[in-house]
């Protein structure tokens, strides 16, 4: 599913967003030029997923307002980074992940397999979009989760890797 | 005639920072989060325990992006360094210049009893060198200190250097200790924000 990038964008400064801090998948990975052509969004590129957490961390502690932009095989990957900034420091974040192979019917990928159960355990309040018309539920979400200052996570739904 | 010393003792060395930090934002982690606090006390401390290991450069660059006008001190163990490498790329990508990343090299992961880091033992086949990483990786300034008087020699001329800084620390290892946190994280946090919001 293609989303404008530009109306991804604007969809985020209208949920208060100040920081895209991502290491994008094939889905994500379009609306980059959106993001670097943003006079509201500042894009932060990470070498790995576990960074992403920390850094919206230290964007959160500063008084910004950070997103966490990665593929549900990088929110796996960033198990620990994630606990510690959301449970240790107890700090609202947000996220958009990418959720591959939801789109695949009979899809067998693990990765898909094991996104919602774990965001599940961690007690974390997602939603699931599935078209670009549901990005007003996005923000809707995202500024939900700012207001009542908990974390929050979007999943995007996509095919195939 | 006996040799140098090819490591300093870690509280003098961060005693040097300590004097010369002014109104830096201060992170530390592991050794330094142990002995920093003990020495001296700054609204503009956070002393990152309990901590995702690895990751405290990584929360020192948010804090350098939040805070552009204002410099960013992380002070990382050299465990949790090798953890998280790529958060040298992350740091000179990002185009952060108001950052100094100290980090204290002893060659073991003091909190889990002393075991030697992988770099330790990959040194009796090879030089792992930190500061040539973070030389590779783009870092404006980089320096490594074995001797202590060096690097209270240094220090001052170093910090005053365009960044990103880059400077790695041989320290004397210290073993059988707790790394406890310096009270309650909600408490610290809560403390840390205040003084964040009036910078």
């Amino acid at each position: 599913m293609d989303y404008p990038g530009e109306q991804v964008a604007e969809s985020l400064v209208r949920a208060g967003i100040t920081h895209v801090v991502w290491l994008p998948d094939s889905a994500l990975g379009p609306w980059e030029t959106a993001f670097d052509r943003s006079s509201s969004l500042d894009l932060v590129r990470v070498c790995r997923e576990g960074e992403a957490w920390a850094i919206a961390a230290g964007l959160c502690l500063g008084g910004k307002s950070p997103l966490v932009m990665i593929q549900n095989t990088g929110l796996f990957e960033s198990g620990d980074a994630l606990r510690n900034v959301l449970f240790d420091l107890r700090l609202p974040l947000l996220a958009v992940i990418g959720y591959r192979s939801y789109l695949v019917p009979d899809s067998t990928d693990s990765a898909r397999r094991f996104t919602e159960p774990i965001l599940a355990a961690w007690g974390l309040d997602y939603i699931l979009i599935q078209h670009p018309d549901e990005l007003p539920k996005m923000t809707a979400h995202l500024q939900a989760c700012r207001q009542a200052n908990k974390p929050g996570v979007v999943l995007v739904a996509e095919g195939r890797m | 005639m006996s040799r140098a010393p090819s490591r300093m003792p870690l509280v003098p060395a961060l005693q040097v920072l300590i004097v010369l930090r002014e109104e830096r934002i201060v992170v530390t982690t592991m050794g330094a989060a142990r002995e920093w606090p003990k020495l001296a006390q700054h609204a503009l401390d956070f002393h990152y325990v309990p901590s995702a290991m690895g990751e405290a450069p990584a929360l020192g660059l948010g804090l350098a992006l939040s805070k552009p006008q204002r410099e960013v001190l992380i002070v990382n163990g050299d465990g949790g360094m090798l953890m998280n490498l790529g958060s040298l790329v992350t740091i000179v990508a990002s185009g952060c210049r108001n950052i100094t990343l100290v980090v204290l090299e002893n060659g073991i992961f003091e909190v889990t009893g002393g075991q030697q880091t992988a770099a330790a033992r990959a040194q009796a086949r090879a030089q792992v060198d930190l500061a040539g990483m973070a030389r590779g990786a783009g870092f404006a300034n980089v320096h490594a200190f074995q001797r202590l008087d060096a690097w209270q020699r240094e220090a001052a001329a170093i910090l005053e250097q365009p960044g990103p800084r880059f400077i790695t620390l041989a320290v004397e290892p210290v073993v059988d200790w707790q790394l406890n946190a310096p009270g309650p994280m909600s408490e610290r946090l809560a403390r840390f924000k205040a003084a964040l919001a009036a910078v």
